[in-house]
């Protein structure tokens, strides 16, 4: 395998990301984004961590990173499943209220 | 051509079309489930990068666990009459041209920087990660990391049970 290959595919999925984050206007497309630029984070640290002899420490960054994604996408949908319920809509246009 | 290059080029094609896809479609529907490619894409280029144990986390965690939680999502902030689940988009332009750059910075800088050049990297070198010595390592050399990631993973699975649960009041006199 090639390393520019991986690291130019880590750029990719981070540039997708970054676009679906500043275009979209649904809130639960904004966190699909999100995950897109974790996943790109994780790529380029697995990929530099195959040439660390013994200490691995790229795959375990990369693990604290899942789990943390794990944590936002949960504490993120319930914010949004909340948001829905008071403001019945998930247009990120419209929520522009702090105490309604 | 080999059958592992093939393989790895398989992956690679699946990942960066299912990326663009999503960000090109406006069906949120199709961009979860195109998601779900992306990540068995980067799953597949794990194991070929010997991380055969982050694969499958990924595949449990992202694909058995958040995308659940997005459809989920996606079906509970929506009125579903039957038609598509459309996104609209705004700013495409200066969002597409800002991404744009940045991936163009990014791959300027991953050609100049000529990694593959470095010393400490030897495209020959292709040791096999043993599960036994990432596990040694994560409760020896990181455990304080692994302790602490699990208490913030607890937390935050309480804080969304306490977010969504019905237990609040809603409405505009809510406190």
């Amino acid at each position: 395998m090639q390393l520019n290959l991986i690291l130019l595919l880590g750029a990719l999925l981070f540039s997708a990301g970054l676009f679906v984050v500043l275009t979209k206007k649904n809130a639960i497309m904004v966190l699909i984004g999100i995950e897109l630029m974790l996943n790109a984070a994780n790529l380029n640290l697995v990929a530099f961590s195959r040439f660390d002899p013994q200490a691995l420490q790229g795959q375990i960054f990369s693990l604290f990173v899942i789990t943390l994604a794990a944590a936002e996408a949960a504490i993120a949908l319930a914010i949004v499943v909340k948001v829905y319920r008071y403001f019945n809509t998930t247009d990120l246009d419209q929520i522009n209220e702090l105490k309604g | 051509m080999e059958l592992e290059a093939l393989v790895f080029y398989f992956f690679l094609g699946l990942t960066g079309l299912s990326v663009i896809f999503i960000a090109i479609t406006k069906n949120i529907l199709y961009s979860a489930f195109s998601l779900i490619l992306t990540f068995i894409g980067v799953a597949g280029l794990f194991i070929f990068m010997g991380a055969e144990f982050l694969a499958v986390t990924q595949i449990l965690v992202y694909v058995g666990g958040i995308l659940i939680l997005l459809v989920f999502g996606i079906m509970l902030t929506q009125r579903l009459k039957g038609d598509h689940i459309k996104t609209g988009r705004y700013q495409w332009i200066f969002g597409f041209l800002i991404s744009a750059g940045f991936f163009v910075i990014l791959t300027t800088s991953i050609f100049k920087g000529a990694f593959e050049g470095l010393p400490w990297i030897d495209q020959e070198y292709s040791q096999e990660v043993e599960l036994k010595s990432f596990g040694l390592s994560l409760m020896t050399d990181y455990v304080l990391a692994f302790e602490v990631i699990g208490v913030l993973l607890l937390i935050a699975l309480i804080g969304a049970v306490r977010i969504a649960g019905n237990a609040r009041k809603e409405g505009p006199d809510a406190t």
